[in-house]
C-alpha cells in the first residue's frame, strides 16, 4: 500500500498535526524518564529541611511526578542536600554507584556545590563533585523551594535535550 | 534443630528516620536488640575551628546552621553570650523582637518534630499538616529578615531589622488560628488507638537516670522534674510573661509526646502576652562599640532551645576573635541515652524512641 | 571605655592637623583676625579634650580606690574550697576565685590526681548535690591544655566550674564517666578534638572524625594532611 502523502487537503493535515505526534523511541524515553524523576532521600544538613518542604502541600513536587525513593535501588537521580564530609565521601559514592543506570545528580545548596560557607573547613569536601558527576547546580544557602523545583526543570530539560540530539550537554 | 545467630545490621546514615547523617549498629537476637552502638560525625563540620579565625558577627550565620530546624534560639545564645562579657544593654523593643522570634521558632520546630515524628511511626498526613503551618510562621520570618531557614537575625546589641508595619498583626492573626490546629492534630492522633500502642510504655526512664545523662528540655520534664531554664534561670524578658512548664510523670515516649505539645501551647500564650506589651516604638540596635571586643576572660551561658539546653562558653583573649568558642548542644547530650534505652526493644521501637529524642544531626556534630 | 576615649583623642588631634594646615592652603591674602580666630577655636578644643582626658583618669581612679561589695556567692566559695580541702586532703584547689563576667559563678582548679574523689563529693554530700553535668570543655592554651567541668545542682539552683589542666605532651586526666553518665561522649568529643587521654573511660574511641584519621583538629597548631580537598 503506498502512503500518499500529497493528496492530504489542508484540513486533514491540520487535523493530523494537532492529534498525531512524530519524534523517535529515544525522545520517548527522554519524556517519560523527565517526567517521573524519583530522588533518592538524600538529605544530610539544613538543604534537607527545606526539601522536605518541597515535598511538602505547598510547593507539591509530587505534580512534577517527583516522588522520594529511599532505597538507591530505586531511584533516579540524587539530591544531595547538604554539606559532604570527609567521612561521609565514601558513602556518597558508594550509594551512587548502587543507583542503576541512567542517573543523575543535582547537587543543591553551596555546601554541596563548592563547599558552602565551610570551605576552610578540615573536615568538609568542597563540592560533592569531586566524588560524583553532577548535571545541575543549585545555589542557595538553602535554595527557596522554588529554586529546588526550577533547577529539577532544568534537570528534565537536559534530559529531553540530550535524548533529542544525543548530545551530551556540559554548560548552556 | 534450630540454630540462631546474631545479626549485626547497620541502621546506616542514609536512612528514612534518622533525621539526618547518623548511624546506629545494632546487634539483633531475632527481632530484639542486645546492643546498639551510635556512630555520629558524618555532619561534622568543624564550626568550632572555623569560629576561632571569625570575628562574633561572622560567627552567628554558623550558628544558624547547627540546629537549623530552631535557627533563632541559636543565634540568641551565642549573642547573648557576647554581651553578658560586655556588659551590654539590648533596648527593649529589640528583646520583644527577639523573645517574640523565639518562641515561634519554638512552635515551628515543634511542629517539625511533631510531623517527621509520625511520618516515621508511618502516619502519612500529620507531616503535610505541620509542614503546612509552618509555612505560615517562615512566611513570617521570611518578611521580617529575608530568609526562610539560616535567619542570621539577632546581632550582639540587638536585631539586624525591625518588624515591617503590619508584621506583629500577622502574628497575632497566627495565634489563635494555630490554637484551633492543636484541637484539631489532637482529635486526629493523640486518641488514636494504633498510636497510643505503638507509643505508650515504650522508651522509659526515670528522673535519676535522666540527671545522671544530663538530659534536659522535653526529655527530663516527662520524667517529672520542673526544670526549665526560661523559669529557673531566667534571661531575656521570660520573667515578664505568665506560662506553665508541662511536666510527664512516666517518663516514657507518650508523655515526650504530650510535653512538647503541650510546650506549644504555652508558646502561644507566651506570644499573646508579648504581642500586647510590644511596645510601638523603640531602637532596634544598642550602643555597641565598632568593633566588639569583649573582656579577657570566659563565660558560659545557657538558654532553653527546643530541644533542652543549649549553652555557649567562650574564652576570649581580649580580640575581635574569641580564643575557643564551644556550644553545648542538647541534641549531643540528649543522644547518649539511646543505647541504654534500646537494649531489649525490638527494631520498630527503635525507631520510635529515636524519634522521641528529638535530635537535629547538625547539632549533634556541631 | 578607654577605646572610645582614644579614638576621640585621635579625632580631635586630626582635625587640629587640619586647621593647621589650612592657613598655610588658603590665598594669600590672610585675614590676620580669621588666623586669631581659628588660633582660638583649636586653642579651646585642647583645652577641652584634656578636661575630658583629666576627667575620666579621675573617674577610673575613683573606681578603683572605692571597694566593691562583696558577693553572695563569696560564702558559696569558701563553703566549696573549706569542704573539699577537709574531705580530700589540702593542696587539692589550687586555685578558686568568682567570675565576674558569668555572673559570679565560683571556679576551682583541682588537681588532676584527686579528680575522681572530688567528682563523688561534689555529686553526693547532703549540703552541694551537684548532680547535673552540664557541659565539658575543652580548652587549648599554647602551654597547657584545661577542661571545665560545668556542675548544677538541681536542688539548690547552685553552680559551679571545676577546672583541670594539664601539660600537652602526654595529656591524661582521670575521666568523670563513672560519676556522671554525661561525660562519656563529652570527654571521647574532647580526645578526638584536642587528643586529652582520660583514663578511666569505658570506651574511649574518636566520635566526631573518622576512625583513622591522624591528628587531632582543635589544637592550635593542628595541621591538615589534606587541605586541597
Amino acid at each position: 500500500m503506498e502512503l500518499n502523502l500529497e493528496s492530504i487537503t489542508l484540513e486533514e493535515r491540520r487535523e493530523l498535526e494537532r492529534n498525531v505526534f512524530m519524534g523517535t523511541l529515544e525522545q520517548l524515553k527522554g519524556w517519560a524518564r523527565s517526567n517521573s524523576l524519583w530522588p533518592l532521600t538524600f538529605g544530610l544538613a539544613c538543604c534537607a529541611i527545606e526539601m522536605m518542604g518541597t515535598g511538602a502541600s505547598h510547593y507539591d513536587l509530587d505534580r512534577f511526578g517527583v516522588m522520594f525513593r529511599t532505597s538507591p535501588r530505586q531511584s533516579d537521580v540524587m539530591i544531595v542536600s547538604g554539606t559532604v564530609t570527609k567521612k561521609m565521601g565514601p558513602l556518597l559514592r558508594r550509594l551512587y554507584d548502587q543507583m542503576p543506570e541512567p542517573k543523575w545528580v543535582i547537587a543543591m545548596g553551596s555546601c554541596a556545590t563548592a563547599g558552602g560557607p565551610y570551605v576552610k573547613s578540615y573536615a568538609v569536601i568542597k563540592g560533592v563533585d569531586q566524588i560524583v558527576p553532577v548535571d545541575v547546580y543549585i545555589p542557595g544557602c538553602p535554595p527557596n523551594p522554588a529554586a529546588l523545583i526550577y533547577g529539577i526543570n532544568k534537570l528534565q530539560e537536559k534530559i529531553r535535550y540530550e535524548a533529542k540530539t544525543g548530545k551530551q550537554v556540559t554548560s548552556r | 534443630m534450630i540454630r540462631t545467630e546474631e545479626l549485626l545490621l547497620n541502621v546506616g546514615p542514609q536512612h528514612p528516620s534518622t533525621h539526618g547523617v547518623f548511624r546506629i549498629v545494632v546487634k539483633l537476637d531475632g527481632e530484639v536488640i542486645t546492643e546498639a552502638t551510635p556512630v555520629m560525625g558524618y555532619l561534622h563540620r568543624g564550626t568550632e575551628k572555623l569560629a576561632e579565625s571569625l570575628n562574633f558577627t561572622q560567627i552567628i550565620p554558623y550558628t544558624d546552621r547547627m540546629d537549623y530546624v530552631s535557627a533563632m534560639t541559636n543565634n540568641y545564645v551565642l549573642v547573648h553570650a557576647v554581651e553578658t562579657m560586655m556588659g551590654l544593654e539590648v533596648p527593649l523593643r529589640a528583646e520583644f523582637l527577639r523573645l517574640i522570634v523565639m518562641e515561634l521558632q519554638r512552635v515551628a520546630s515543634h511542629l517539625v518534630w511533631w510531623g517527621t515524628y509520625l511520618l516515621d511511626i508511618g502516619a502519612m498526613s500529620p507531616f503535610l499538616y505541620a509542614f503546612r503551618d509552618r509555612e505560615i510562621i517562615i512566611n513570617l520570618f521570611n518578611e521580617l529578615c529575608g530568609a526562610r531557614l539560616t535567619y542570621n537575625y539577632m546581632r550582639v546589641g540587638g536585631v539586624k531589622w525591625d518588624a515591617p508595619p503590619g508584621w506583629m498583626d500577622k502574628v497575632k492573626d497566627f495565634i489563635p488560628y494555630m490554637e484551633k490546629k492543636l484541637e484539631e492534630y489532637d482529635k486526629l492522633v493523640s486518641g488514636n488507638e494504633i498510636f497510643l500502642a505503638r507509643i505508650k510504655g515504650v522508651g522509659q526512664y526515670d528522673a535519676a537516670t535522666a540527671i545522671d545523662h544530663g538530659l534536659s528540655g522535653a526529655n527530663l520534664r516527662c520524667t517529672g522534674v520542673r526544670w526549665d531554664l526560661r523559669r529557673d534561670e531566667p534571661y531575656s524578658l521570660y520573667s515578664r510573661f505568665e506560662f506553665d512548664v508541662p511536666i510527664g510523670h512516666n517518663g516514657d515516649c507518650y508523655d515526650r509526646y504530650l510535653v512538647r505539645l503541650e510546650e506549644i501551647r504555652q508558646s502561644l500564650r507566651i506570644l499573646k502576652q508579648a504581642v500586647e506589651q510590644f511596645p510601638s516604638d523603640g531602637e532596634t540596635m544598642g550602643k555597641v562599640p565598632r568593633v566588639i571586643r569583649p573582656p579577657v576572660g570566659e563565660t558560659y551561658v545557657r538558654i532553653e532551645s527546643p530541644r533542652g539546653e543549649i549553652g555557649c562558653h567562650i574564652v576570649s583573649k581580649g580580640k575581635a576573635e574569641p580564643y575557643r568558642l564551644k556550644f553545648r548542644r542538647p541534641s549531643f547530650v540528649n543522644l547518649q541515652i539511646l543505647p541504654k534505652l534500646l537494649v531489649g526493644e525490638t527494631m520498630t521501637n527503635l525507631i520510635t524512641i529515636l524519634g522521641g529524642i528529638d535530635i537535629v544531626v547538625g547539632e549533634v556534630d556541631c | 571605655m578607654s577605646d572610645e576615649e582614644k579614638e576621640n583623642l585621635k579625632a580631635n588631634e586630626l582635625t587640629e592637623q587640619q586647621e593647621a594646615m589650612e592657613p598655610k592652603q588658603a590665598p594669600p591674602p590672610i585675614d590676620a583676625e580669621r588666623e586669631a580666630k581659628l588660633k582660638a577655636a583649636a586653642e579651646a578644643r585642647a583645652a577641652r579634650a584634656a578636661a575630658k582626658a583629666k576627667a575620666e583618669a579621675e573617674a577610673a581612679q575613683a573606681e578603683l580606690d572605692t571597694p566593691k561589695e562583696p558577693s553572695p556567692r563569696q560564702n558559696d566559695l569558701e563553703r566549696y574550697v573549706r569542704l573539699i580541702e577537709d574531705t580530700v586532703g589540702q593542696g587539692t584547689v589550687k586555685e578558686s576565685g568568682l567570675n565576674e563576667l558569668n555572673a559570679d559563678m565560683p571556679m576551682l582548679v583541682i588537681a588532676s590526681e584527686q579528680w575522681p574523689e572530688v567528682s563523688l563529693l561534689l555529686r553526693d554530700h547532703g549540703e552541694l548535690r551537684f548532680s547535673y553535668l552540664r557541659n565539658v570543655s575543652g580548652i587549648d592554651y599554647e602551654t597547657y591544655l584545661e577542661i571545665v567541668y560545668f556542675l548544677l545542682s538541681l536542688d539548690n539552683k547552685q553552680d559551679v566550674a571545676i577546672k583541670l589542666r594539664t601539660d600537652r605532651e602526654a595529656p591524661s586526666v582521670p575521666s568523670a564517666t563513672p560519676t556522671w553518665s554525661t561525660a562519656n561522649w563529652n570527654e571521647r568529643e574532647i580526645y578526638d578534638l584536642l587528643g586529652i587521654s582520660f583514663t578511666g573511660h569505658p570506651d574511649l574511641r574518636r566520635i566526631m572524625m573518622p576512625d583513622d584519621w591522624v591528628g587531632h583538629p582543635l589544637r592550635k597548631d593542628y595541621e591538615p594532611l589534606d587541605s586541597e580537598v
